[in-house]
């Protein structure tokens, strides 16, 4: 059965017709050309399929697109605005070199922007100690709370620092170029 | 010795050329290619292990809206070959493994194709099968040669002998399991005819291998297929060489009314279609002296291959070079199985292999009453043990102390199970990580000047996450002595001159000594100041040195681990490598590299295992739910550094690729820190919370 949806994408209204079994995902990548957000697994098994879904990430693979006409969808191209330039978490992602392939890096950019929204709003997670406190996002709640997002190229402990960059650029010890050497 | 290049471009940290667009997402994979008017492919697959399809009824698959056709073995194209029985898809009843294509649904979409893949009948005559992998299985035989071409068994001097005189001797079995390459990216094809000619894209590790495959199975010429791939999600082997849904896709483009076919495996489908390294017994023994001095080595390693493709892992390959010892024994079996066709992934051979060597290394160590650095020390050789040959550089021992200091290894206790903090035993274990020095031939690359300040340099490489767009745009700046601003590299493309696979972590070495190459012939030809168009083509120069040394890489891989005393759960907290690879080209992405590989070792260390179920020749758990990759919050603190360096016997360019040292040694270090923790000795990996509370 097909229904016709919109949805306003990146900032741009799309209207489009899509099989009431069409996911989120499929509808983005094969109807609409938005092929930002990556296919890993389609079972919601690896988060490459992030998007940030009227403000919150979700696995639009496992979203129908029917069920969400209206809806407000920002990819990880859409994140840094109209003008090209990019949003503080991908700019901290590519000073640390926080990507190999780039496969998983869409998803991760966007679950990363979602997940420092919900961390300051104090959503506890599975390491947070004191859940009636604010939530101060130290390497294991980045670590955790990025878990749902897989990156085979094991870019993870640069995704760590990107992030812990992003989330407070003053703090940052370190330097953003890698390669220390003996 | 090759003139060495010198730096400017190269050995700094630029970041990566594409980097921008993939945090976007804006890099296009293969997938990802817009075309006219799609069809989408939804393969069918075989649910028996071994037999013939005796019936298939496609009626009710074809009746479905939007359904264009359904391909079986009875309506197939014919290939040209089939004497690749991996590649031979759909040309005939026969079944080899469970997840054999048996038919393919072509569809307006892909909710109908994947609808209508369900609804196709089959009937089979089913055969018996073996899917059991044994070390006694009565099947196994001696390969012909193992990966890489080495021969299956070495033999020297009296191994028996020497270990019956041996002052210690450790004798002990090792185990490994299937692995599974998982890139995130799935493997996929788009495939369209044009006229007689072939168009694909494709996530390949190398579009002119893709190339070479298809024409003599189609029987078109190679320039009438063309190939791109700009960017592909990881392979890690797994896409060295196209695997059958390439030839399925192509096949069915053939019956698509000239539509492009679109088709990308799903998850699942990848654990049978895609390659997979195969479990491995490995038998090691090795004698030493009192002093700790090695006498005899002995690793022999049971495996397995499919019955209808040979694959044979070179496991017991690093055991020929890794250490000093009069008597010395390797060999190769393989048990031919009905299950899906193993092939390459990262480090073959040495991955697997430096487990079970480094691990009992260890165990030698502790039997010795020698600290594990220090039995490494006594038994470095002098010259490659295997060909007698000088090594071009090693300095393994270098890795161990520079990576002994910074990591802490005073600290480790003497004694297993000597560090309690917070319910958790903690130990710190180390391991060798070795691979060798490929330089594939067959590469040439072309170089043309615009007229405007601008180079533009091509070869028909690849970028699979391992920086191939910014290392060779460094390298191409360096060898034409301009800035790297006024470079345009291109690869990716078969458009462009003919580059080797980026497999064997040679890519770098291959494709950069040839860009070398092809900037010294246009500086020859063209001088200083070329004229606009200017352009000149080379091929990769021969080595005048090739056959003179051992080329290998070393690193000395540092794991702490904490192993819950109560519930057995292993967490890696810190991990540092330490690698002497030659000249690194880019240090921030090299690091990336070798940090991902030892990621990688994590997960093979901890979790990663194939379930076959013998039964029915089904890898039981087949997706990322089951099979376990690691994830963020299972990687603690790792690093990665490496000695200065620049190898005078590797080409022009001094490297010796980074793109798979990383996972050597890897799981061995966190198993002997796990060792250390607990005085648990765990020869089976992976390492699972049940094995320490035995
Ligand atoms: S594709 Fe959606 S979670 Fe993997
Ligand atoms: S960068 Fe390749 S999977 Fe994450």
């Amino acid at each position: 059965m097909d229904k016709r949806i919109s949805l306003l994408v990146d900032g741009e209204e799309r209207t489009l017709t899509v099989d009431t079994r069409t996911t989120l995902l499929d509808s983005l990548r094969d109807r609409l050309g938005v092929t930002s957000p990556k296919k890993g697994c389609d079972h919601g098994q690896c988060g490459a399929c992030t998007v940030l879904l009227g403000g919150r990430r979700v696995n639009s693979c496992l979203v129908l697109a029917v069920a969400h006409d209206g809806a407000e969808v920002v990819t990880a191209a859409g994140l840094g605005g109209g003008g090209g330039e990019l949003h503080p978490v991908q700019e901290a992602f590519l000073a640390r070199d926080a990507l190999q392939c780039g496969f998983c890096t869409p998803g991760q950019v966007c679950s990363a922007v979602g997940m420092l929204q919900e961390a300051a709003t104090g959503q506890p997670s599975h390491v947070t100690a004191d859940p009636g406190r604010a939530v101060e996002l130290d390497d294991a709640e980045i670590r955790e709370r990025m878990s749902g997002n897989l990156c085979r190229c094991g870019a993870y402990v640069n995704i760590v620092a990107a992030i812990r960059d992003a989330a407070d650029p003053g703090r940052t010890s370190g330097t953003a170029s890698a390669g220390a050497r003996p | 010795m090759a003139e060495l290049l010198a730096s400017k471009a190269m050995g700094t940290s630029l970041r990566r050329v594409d980097g921008v667009a993939k945090v976007r997402g804006t890099a296009p994979y293969a997938f990802d290619h817009p075309v006219e008017n799609p069809v989408y492919l939804f393969p069918v697959q075989a649910t028996i292990a071994r037999g013939t399809v005796s019936w298939i009824d496609t009626a009710e698959a074809e009746a479905v809206a939007g359904v264009i056709a359904v391909l079986t073995h009875l309506n197939a194209p014919r290939l040209a070959r089939s004497d690749d029985a991996e590649y031979a898809v759909l040309q005939g009843p026969g079944i080899g493994f469970r997840g054999q294509f048996i038919a393919a649904v072509l569809a307006e979409t892909g909710e109908i194709a994947c609808h209508a893949a369900g609804l196709v009948a089959v009937g089979y005559d089913i055969a018996v099968h073996d899917a059991s992998f044994t070390a006694g299985h009565p099947g196994q035989y001696t390969p012909g040669q193992v990966n890489g071409g080495a021969v299956p068994d070495t033999a020297a001097g009296d191994v028996e002998a020497a270990l019956a005189e041996a002052a210690v001797v450790l004798d002990q079995t090792y185990t490994t399991p299937a692995g599974h390459n998982n890139p995130m990216e799935p493997h996929s094809t788009v495939a369209a005819w044009e006229g007689d000619s072939l168009v694909l894209y494709d996530s390949t590790q190398g579009v002119h291998a893709v190339r070479q495959t298809l024409a003599p199975l189609f029987g078109i010429a190679p320039e009438n297929i063309q190939v791109a791939a700009p960017n592909v999600g990881g392979g890690f082997g797994s896409k060295g060489l196209p695997h059958a849904h390439v030839v399925l896709a192509v096949m069915a483009a053939q019956c698509s009314n000239g539509r492009p076919v679109k088709f990308a495996l799903t998850r699942q489908q990848m654990f049978s279609l895609a390659g997979y390294r195969t479990p491995t017994v490995q038998h090691v023994r090795l004698g030493a002296d009192g002093a700790g001095r090695l006498t005899a080595i002995s690793h022999e390693v049971v495996e397995l291959t499919s019955r209808i493709k040979e694959f044979a892992e070179q496991t017991a390959v690093p055991a020929r070079m890794m250490y000093a010892a009069p008597n010395r024994r390797t060999s190769h079996r393989l048990v031919p199985l009905d299950v899906p066709v193993p092939s390459w992934m990262r480090a073959p051979g040495e991955c697997p292999g430096m487990f079970g060597l480094e691990t009992a290394m260890d165990e030698l160590a502790e039997a010795c009453g020698l600290d594990p650095l220090e039995l490494r020390a006594r038994n470095e050789p002098d010259l490659d043990p295997e060909t007698g040959k000088p090594f071009s550089s090693r300095h393994l021992l270098e890795c161990f102390t520079t990576g002994a200091g910074r990591f802490g290894w005073d600290r480790r206790s003497a004694v297993p199970g000597g560090r309690l903090e917070d319910g958790w035993r903690v130990g710190i274990g180390a391991a060798s990580a070795t691979y060798p020095f490929y330089r594939n031939p067959g590469n040439a690359a072309r170089i043309a000047y615009g007229g405007d300040g601008t180079y533009t340099v091509q070869i028909g490489a690849a970028d699979l996450g391992t920086g191939s767009w910014t290392v060779l745009a460094q390298i191409a700046a360096d060898a034409l002595d301009c800035p790297l601003e006024a470079v345009r590299l291109e690869i990716g493309d078969t458009s462009l001159p003919v580059a080797s696979v980026a497999g064997g972590s040679s890519g770098t070495a291959s494709w950069g000594g040839t860009i070398i190459a092809a900037a010294d012939a246009f500086r020859k030809e063209h001088g200083d100041r070329p004229p606009a168009g200017a352009a000149t083509q080379a091929a990769a120069p021969e080595d005048p040195e090739a056959g003179r040394y051992a080329l290998h890489s070393f690193g000395a891989q540092f794991a702490e681990v904490r192993v819950h005393a109560d519930t057995g759960e292993l967490r890696v907290s810190r991990m540092l490598g330490v690698f002497s690879a030659g000249r690194i080209i880019n240090p921030r992405t090299a690091r990336s590299q070798f940090i991902g590989g030892m990621t990688m070792g994590i997960g093979m260390a901890l979790h990663e295992a194939g379930i076959m179920d013998p039964r029915f020749g089904l890898v039981v758990n087949h997706d990322l739910a089951d099979y376990h990759i690691p994830a963020n919050a299972d990687v603690g603190d790792v690093d990665a550094i490496w000695l200065e360096e620049v190898d005078l016997h590797a080409g022009a360019l001094g490297a010796r690729g980074i793109g798979e040292i990383g996972i050597t040694g890897a799981a061995a270090a966190i198993a002997n820190a796990a060792y250390n923790a607990t005085g648990i000795r765990i020869r089976e990996l992976p390492l699972t919370a049940e094995k320490f509370l035995s």
